[in-house]
């Protein structure tokens, strides 16, 4: 068993014996297909890959697929998919979760992970409701969706997860769309390539409880080809242009990622002291 | 010459500076001389303001309490005297602060006005260094050797410019000289020994550090909070060292998961908080013991509930680290009793959550975490270190990560290193991991998670009996209050009372054959524990349906040897 292949020469080596539970016609199918395609394309080895995530309609990903994966509690996937690569730098790894995981009770880990940027991908599956618990409004929800379970709708206003990833610093910006399979998959190859916190906000809509294809059609556009995704001013121009939803690629730098640094500082301090010893650490409490 | 002395210093920290490194520089000079030594100390919960006191107590035998009465208090204000003069023996000895104010009457016989300030000032040009006038004159009436003293000071100093140590030597030789001068009673001097093993100076927090870097922790998380930061602080400045990585997150959730995940990839983790840090930590024990991730936890007990009082210790976190958190989640708690615990026992705490793959909890407190105690050297090459069973690609056929087995341990295969493949998941899951909510299965994998207690609770060496061997009194004990149980037995057998003590160091699973065999050995059991409610004692209670004696004490402080010889001869004559 231990030598066994683990590349994936088609789809089918990717899926596992579980099958999805999402509802027809549910945006989470295009991302689990973009994933299955991004692994295929990046000729990714299972068992080097770590899929984690959060809880909630998209926390079921992993168990749909033969990588590695953590399934862990509600909020926590970035911590969880920290501490993995972290402690296996070897590893890729990749997080999904949703918007209320990522932005309501986990969002206090977001602008740490980017200030960590830590080498690992994180796929926000934005359906602007929490459909698991049948459709409360969700930190993203807009005023102008109408969810069954607001009959007033929402008061307050939705967040936009690129303009916070841009303000965060994320070294990786891009947003995909589920009716968008193929530039999907272009986006989690470039992010999964990315060396650093790359972060795809994935419009993934709930047709049961906020079918929001035909408003995400209506107002789609792809980033246009001169945008400089160097230019972080010019990435957050895109995002206020009212009316209209950027697809593709906002914003990259080349900031050296969290495990890179933590190396390089254990080299140092090394190179200094030597390598560390419980011995040698009595000797400085004898 | 004295086998045993206490010497406390004190001051407001908003005017002194340096009472706790009075302290620190009093007790380095004393473990050199070859002493064994037990710190005390209270720090107000503010950085300037407020009374803070250190006390050492040494001897020529491991010291197993912080005493109760002073043979030497070091008063930098007034305030000091009045808090703390009360414990001052009668044949004690005073040194105060000429500058700033005089001793009463009552001390006239025991007092020695030194003028801190205006010889730091004269002697050293800096007023600020008083602090070490004060070790000065310390050191000259315990006889230490002022060469040995020298060094502890530039040691304290060593990170500052050489003028400044000159200027400190300076203020130590001032010190010194004023005491000769004004010849202060001798009957405190100590000569340095010559002994044959190598012994160790550390906090109960920098023993558990150090155990869990033996142990093979290489993954360390943690949020500041006292009195624990002093473990993160460590780690950050030794995993580097040792290949390792320790990361100061957002908040405590962010530690304790990101340990889960480190742990899931293979390596062994570690975070370390206090209560409340700890409270927001117990959905992720939860995850750690469903997925049979293990983690070690340290909880370094403070004064509660809510913020409560950080400086202070108390032993109120065992109801939470035993039942804390939704559902029925198997998890190990265990407890040190002293540093050299500190070390060995979290070496035990990684031994158990790999072998066991099971979240285990270690319960110190504030007086044992920021405590200083001297132990012999261990032996490392003796203690055993244990790693998680892997899968290594063996299984035939489909790999089972939850394979029911006789010990309710499966094999684990880790990322990166192994082709099978799983996924960890907080629901409720089959054999293979799957997500699963059949009413069968749900039993079947509870009990699966639950048999590993039962085996845990047969591990060897979680008790440890001390006292008479025929006691018909016992005392049952956890965590930091062994010591003062200890000196108070002693004394007690001394006087005749027939009393003997377990002390109990893993509290969940209990070890139950140990603590059956003690208590069908006496009549009356007494536990004694820093709390208000008796949380241990409602545990043994439950268990085993047995009246037993509280003795709580809900201060802040730790227990006493008086307190707990008073309770035994209540005890005794009662009956």
């Amino acid at each position: 068993m231990a030598n066994v292949n683990t590349h994936v020469q088609s789809v089918a080596d990717i899926k596992s014996k579980v099958n999805p539970v999402w509802c027809p016609g549910c945006g989470d199918f295009g991302v689990l297909s973009a994933i299955y395609r991004a692994c295929l394309i990046m000729d990714l080895d299972l068992k080097n890959t770590v899929i984690v995530s959060g809880i909630g309609c998209s926390g079921r990903l992993p168990i749909f697929t033969k990588c590695y994966g953590f399934h862990g509690v509600h909020g926590r996937v970035l911590p969880t998919a920290t501490g993995i690569k972290l402690a296996n730098p070897n590893l890729e790894v990749i997080a999904v979760g949703g918007d209320g995981d990522g932005l309501a009770i986990g969002g206090g880990h977001f602008p740490h992970a980017a200030r960590r940027n830590v080498d690992m991908t994180y796929i926000m599956m934005d359906n602007s409701t929490y459909g698991l618990t049948k459709g409360q409004g969700s930190p993203t929800t807009s005023p102008d969706f109408h969810l069954k379970a607001l009959p007033y709708g929402v008061q307050e206003e939705n967040l936009n997860p690129v303009a916070l990833s841009l303000a965060y610093d994320v070294s990786f910006v891009a947003r995909a769309f589920s009716g968008a399979i193929d530039q999907m998959t272009d986006l989690f190859v470039k992010a999964i390539k990315h060396k650093g916190f790359s972060f795809v906000h994935s419009i993934s809509p709930c047709t049961v409880f906020n079918d929001t294809y035909k408003y995400y059609r209506e107002r789609i556009v792809n980033i246009p080809e001169e945008h400089d995704v160097h230019n972080k001013k010019s990435a957050l121009d895109l995002w206020q242009i009212k009316g209209k939803v950027y697809l593709g690629v906002f914003f990259e730098s080349g900031r050296e990622d969290l495990g890179t640094t933590l190396k390089n500082l254990s080299q140092s301090v090394q190179n200094k002291s030597g390598k560390g010893s419980i011995d040698k650490l009595f000797d400085q409490f004898s | 010459m004295p086998n045993n002395l206490t010497i406390r210093v004190g001051g407001d920290t908003g005017t002194t500076t340096g009472v706790i490194s009075t302290g620190e520089m009093i007790t380095l000079a004393l473990a050199r001389s070859q002493y064994d030594v037990f710190t005390f100390r209270t720090n107000p919960a503010e950085i300037k303001g407020g009374q803070a006191m250190f006390q050492v107590r040494m001897g020529n035998h491991p010291v197993l309490s912080q005493g109760t009465n002073l043979d030497v208090l070091i008063a930098y204000d007034e305030e000091c005297l009045k808090m703390h003069g009360k414990d001052l023996k009668a044949e004690g000895l005073l040194i105060f602060d000429a500058d700033v104010f005089m001793a009463e009457d009552m001390y006239k016989e025991q007092a020695y006005g030194v003028p801190f300030i205006s010889l730091a000032q004269k002697d050293a040009g800096n007023k600020k260094a008083k602090n070490v006038v004060a070790m000065g004159v310390v050191a000259e009436i315990l006889g230490l050797p002022l060469e040995s003293v020298k060094q502890v000071v530039k040691e304290q100093f060593q990170h500052k410019p050489e003028n400044v140590i000159e200027a400190n030597l300076k203020a130590l030789e001032s010190g010194w000289s004023w005491a000769l001068k004004n010849s202060v009673l001798k009957d405190f001097a100590v000569k340095p020994r010559e002994l044959k093993t190598s012994k160790l100076m550390m906090s109960g927090n920098e023993a558990m550090a150090a155990g869990a870097l033996h142990a093979g922790c290489r993954y360390y998380a943690g949020y500041p909070i006292t009195p624990a930061s002093e473990i993160l602080e460590f780690m950050q400045k030794q995993l580097p060292k040792f290949d390792g990585v320790a990361i100061q997150t957002e908040d405590e959730i962010a530690a304790v998961i990101s340990c889960i995940g480190a742990s899931f990839a293979g390596a062994k983790a570690m975070t370390a908080t206090s209560g409340p840090g700890f409270s927001l930590m117990l959905e992720a024990l939860g995850l750690s013991s469903m997925t049979e991730t293990p983690i070690v936890i340290i909880d370094c007990q403070r004064g509660g509930p809510s913020t409560g009082l950080p400086t202070k210790t108390e032993q109120s976190d065992l109801m939470q680290a035993v039942f804390g958190g939704h559902g029925e989640a198997p998890r190990v708690v265990m407890a040190p009793a002293n540093v050299k615990d500190c070390f060995f026992g979290i070496i035990k705490a990684f031994n158990i959550a790999e072998k066991y793959q099971i979240p285990v909890i270690m319960l110190s407190d504030q007086s044992l975490s920021q405590r200083t105690q001297t132990y012999t050297r261990p032996k490392l090459n003796t203690i055993p270190v244990w790693d998680r069973i892997k899968a290594n690609g063996s299984s035939a056929g489909e790999y089972l990560r939850y394979q029911i087995t006789d010990n309710g341990v499966s094999p684990v295969a880790l990322p990166g290193k192994d082709s099978s493949t799983y996924v960890a998941t907080g629901l409720e899951h089959n054999e293979h991991g799957y997500p699963t909510y059949t009413p069968a299965n749900h039993f079947r994998m509870t009990t699966k998670r639950h048999k590993k207690l039962e085996y845990i609770a047969k591990e060897k060496g979680f008790t440890r009996r001390f006292g008479d061997e025929q006691a018909k009194v016992g005392i049952l004990s956890w965590g930091s209050t062994e010591g003062p149980i200890e000196e108070a037995i002693r004394k007690a057998n001394q006087l005749g009372y027939e009393v003997a003590a377990l002390q109990v160091k893993m509290l969940h699973p209990l070890p139950d054959e140990e603590i059956r065999n003690f208590l069908s050995s006496v009549q009356q059991v007494i536990v004694p524990e820093l709390n208000f409610t008796g949380q241990f004692n409602q545990i043994i209670r439950a268990k085993y349906l047995i009246p037993t004696i509280r003795l709580n004490k809900c201060a802040g402080m730790p227990f006493t040897p008086e307190e707990i010889l008073n309770k035994i001869e209540e005890v005794i004559t009662k009956t």
